[in-house]
This record gives C-alpha cells, structure tokens and sequence, in this order.
C-alpha cells in the first residue's frame, strides 16, 4: 500500500528547515530520498526552509535543524523555528555535536579572526559591519540552546534514514534507527 | 555437561566457566557479548569504564572485574542497564572531542561502535570540547588527547609487554589525562615504536599509526559492516 493511502491526515503535515552553521549536506540528503520526493509532498507541505525560500517561520508540526550554532543569527533562527514548531528534530552530527565548525572551539575566536583576517595580507582588518551577526565563543550543539526532541545523527544521515524517521513519525510509531542506518560519520 | 562442570546463568541461559575466571571471560569464550571497552583479553581487569555493568544477584557489578562463581544469576540484557550504559557512552562523548566525521578511526571505532549499540543519537549532557593538544613528535604514531577516554589500554600494554612504560594517568577527577614518560612530555622522545603492542590498543582515535589513516574506506570498515556484538559473538565462534 502506498504510504500516503495509510496516513488518513486531513491536512498536510507542515515542515520547517534549516541550516545553521551546516554546510546543508544533511539537505542534499533529504533531497537524496529521490522519488520518494513525491511522496513526501503528498503527505507534507513546507514552511520556512531554503527550499521554499520563506524567511521567518508559523506555526508548523516539524523543524529539521542541520548545523550547530556559531553565532547570534543562529540562536534566533533556532529560537523561532523553536517556538513554533510542535516537534523539533536533530539532524546530523552538527546539529547534535557541532561538527566540524566546533572544531574551532578550542581556540580563542578572537585569535581566529585576527589570525584570519589580520595576519594573511590584504584588508588585514576583522570585518566588523553591524549587518554581520556576532559570532559566539564557541559553537553549541542545539540542544545546549533550545530543547530538541528527536536527533537523526550522520555526516550526513542517508536519505534512507532521514526517509525512515519521517515515515515512522508519520505513521505514528517511535521512530528508530537500525544498526545500518545508524552513523555518526 | 558434566555434573561437575561449573555454570552460571547468563540472561537465564547456562554458561560454563573455568575456575579463576571473570564472568566476562567466560561469556566472551562461550560467544556470549558483554559490552565492554576498558576491556582486553591480553591484560589484567581495570574496571574503569563500567560498560560491562551487570546485576550479579541482583546486585551491580562489572563483569570485568567479578569471578564467576557456581549458580550467580546475571542479568546483562535488560533494558535498564542498557540505558544505564548508554549514559555511560554519551558522558564519554562529551568529556572528549569525538567528532567521528573528521576522526580516522571512524568506523574501527569502540566507542562509536557502543554508541551505535546502545542507540546513542545525542551525546546529551554539556560538552566540554577539552583542549588537550596533539603530539605528533613521534614518526610514526600521533597521539590527539582530546580523544583520550582514559581506559588505560596503552599504559597496560606499554608496561606489562612492551615492558617500556612509556604512557601514565596523571592528575586525578576530572584533571585526569594521558601523560608520556619523557623528560620533554614528548612521545618523539621515549623509545615507543610502532611495533609495539601500546600503539595498536587504542579503542577510539588517540593514539593513531600515521600514514595509514584513510587506506580503508570509510564505510567499509569493522563497525560499519557489523554492530560490535554481531563481531564479538562471531569471533568466538570462529575460535572454537
């Protein structure tokens, strides 16, 4: 049986998603589910995302947040899709550890710009406009900020797992991962 | 099965073993999977990582560290001890750096390995992203300690066979860390070599064998093709 011939939803499910500081890999793998694509628009209609290009989000039922948080524009990006998400879901290692930006934690972020910016040549300044958002000391995984209900790790999780939570969750059952589905890398 | 062959009862399942025994040795030999990572047939028990938990009577213990003895009712697979491990594997992911995407061992991993066992897909708590340097003074191993999950593996293998003492625990509680015996700290400056049994021990990504990092795919290694519990009962198998 088709899946959406089982979920007798009356509305479409209503999704949000983001990137934070991810480098939207975990993107591209929900777009890897291929045909099952249809499916899920069948089932599912989508808020503020980058694939909507809507900019600030209502109130939804999902929020998959890719990347963890580097700075302040992240915190109240996250914050929304917080408040008005029902469910608020991991997705890859970024968003549940920090990833490969919080590899800078271990250094000063102010010795980082001025390694960067000052010390290799040409505007040997920090950029410092009020339109760029301040950076944080460090980058936090997302449930160090807000409240999270559901991780799907992976660098990035498989469009096969991604597809297994979302199907699981839309049939209402706990969602799970299998050993071959599960990864961190 | 003699009439004075010793048994205990594993999950309700007879298990025999052989006077002197730890439990966990005698389920591993009987292809019995008792989750353990401080753990090495070749070394003396140290107890420290707590993975093997079981209730021995009703009582906890490490199945490491614990004897067998004739007619113990051991729990090992119960959803509360999996649990119980589980927060043991995520409080050992936060007090590291275990980013596994950017970590060569990823995959021939123990501790990732556990994580996949017990279901791990948050490490949780806080995270301490602890900077504790890398040492790559030595030319053909490198010692990243901010991966260090402190099992002592390297420092049983480098003292009880290679009998060259090169690493030590030093510092106490949290301030506990990995330390090697050279005047400089150093590990170029000790007389550690590749061959040694110390730089192949190490269950995560600390101490690393250089040049070798990638010549397996990532994907294709130990713990992506089976869980760690599917291996253990295997290898047992294959022994007998």
């Amino acid at each position: 049986m088709e899946l959406s011939a089982e979920v007798q939803a009356p509305l479409k499910i209503r999704i949000a998603t983001t990137s934070l500081a991810g480098c939207f890999g975990c993107h591209m793998s929900l777009l890897d589910i291929d045909e099952r694509l249809f499916e899920l628009v069948r089932l599912a209609e989508f808020d503020r995302s980058p694939l909507t290009d809507i900019k600030h989000c209502g109130p939804c039922d999902m929020a998959l947040i890719e990347g963890g948080v580097c700075n302040g524009e992240n915190v109240h990006v996250l914050r929304e899709l917080r408040a008005n998400a029902k469910i608020l879901v991991g997705v890859g290692a970024c968003a549940i550890n920090g990833g490969l930006p919080a590899m800078r934690n271990q250094l000063d972020v102010g010795d980082l710009l001025e390694k960067i910016y000052c010390e290799r040549g040409g505007a040997a300044k920090v950029p410092n406009d009020p339109e760029l958002p301040l950076l944080l000391d460090k980058v936090y995984p997302i449930n160090e900020i807000v409240r999270v209900d559901y991780f799907i790790p992976g660098c990035p999780p498989s469009g096969d797992a991604i597809w297994k939570f979302l199907t699981d969750l839309f049939l209402g059952r706990m969602p799970r991962l299998d050993n071959q589905l599960l990864h961190y890398d | 099965m003699s009439a004075t062959e010793q048994v205990i009862n594993i999950d309700e399942q007879p298990i025999p073993f052989k006077p002197g025994q730890t439990v966990l040795q005698a389920a591993l030999e009987a292809g019995m999977y008792i989750p353990h990572l401080c753990h090495h047939p070749d070394f003396s028990p140290h107890g420290s990582c707590k993975l093997c938990s079981i209730l021995v009577n009703g009582r906890n213990n490490t199945a490491c560290s614990v004897k067998a003895a004739a007619g113990q009712e051991i729990d090992v697979d119960t959803p509360e001890l999996h649990a119980y491990r589980r927060t043991l594997v995520q409080m050992l992911f936060v007090e590291g750096n275990h980013f596994c995407p950017t970590c060569e061992k990823s995959g021939n991993c123990q501790l990732q390995a556990l994580g996949y066992e017990f279901e791990m897909l948050t490490p949780h708590f806080v995270h301490f992203f602890p900077n504790l340097g890398v040492d790559s003074s030595h030319p053909d191993v490198m010692i990243d300690f901010s991966r260090c999950i402190q099992c002592e593996l390297c420092v049983r293998a480098s003292r009880d066979i290679d009998k060259k003492g090169v690493f030590a625990l030093a510092g106490r509680g949290l301030n506990a860390h990995l330390v090697v015996n050279s005047s400089s700290g150093k590990l170029g400056d000790t007389n550690f070599a590749v061959s040694d049994k110390a730089a192949h021990v190490c269950p995560v990504g600390a101490i690393l064998v250089k040049r070798v990092g990638f010549s397996q795919p990532i994907g294709t290694r130990q713990y992506d093709r089976e869980p760690i519990s599917a291996e253990a009962e295997r290898c047992a198998i294959e022994e007998t």
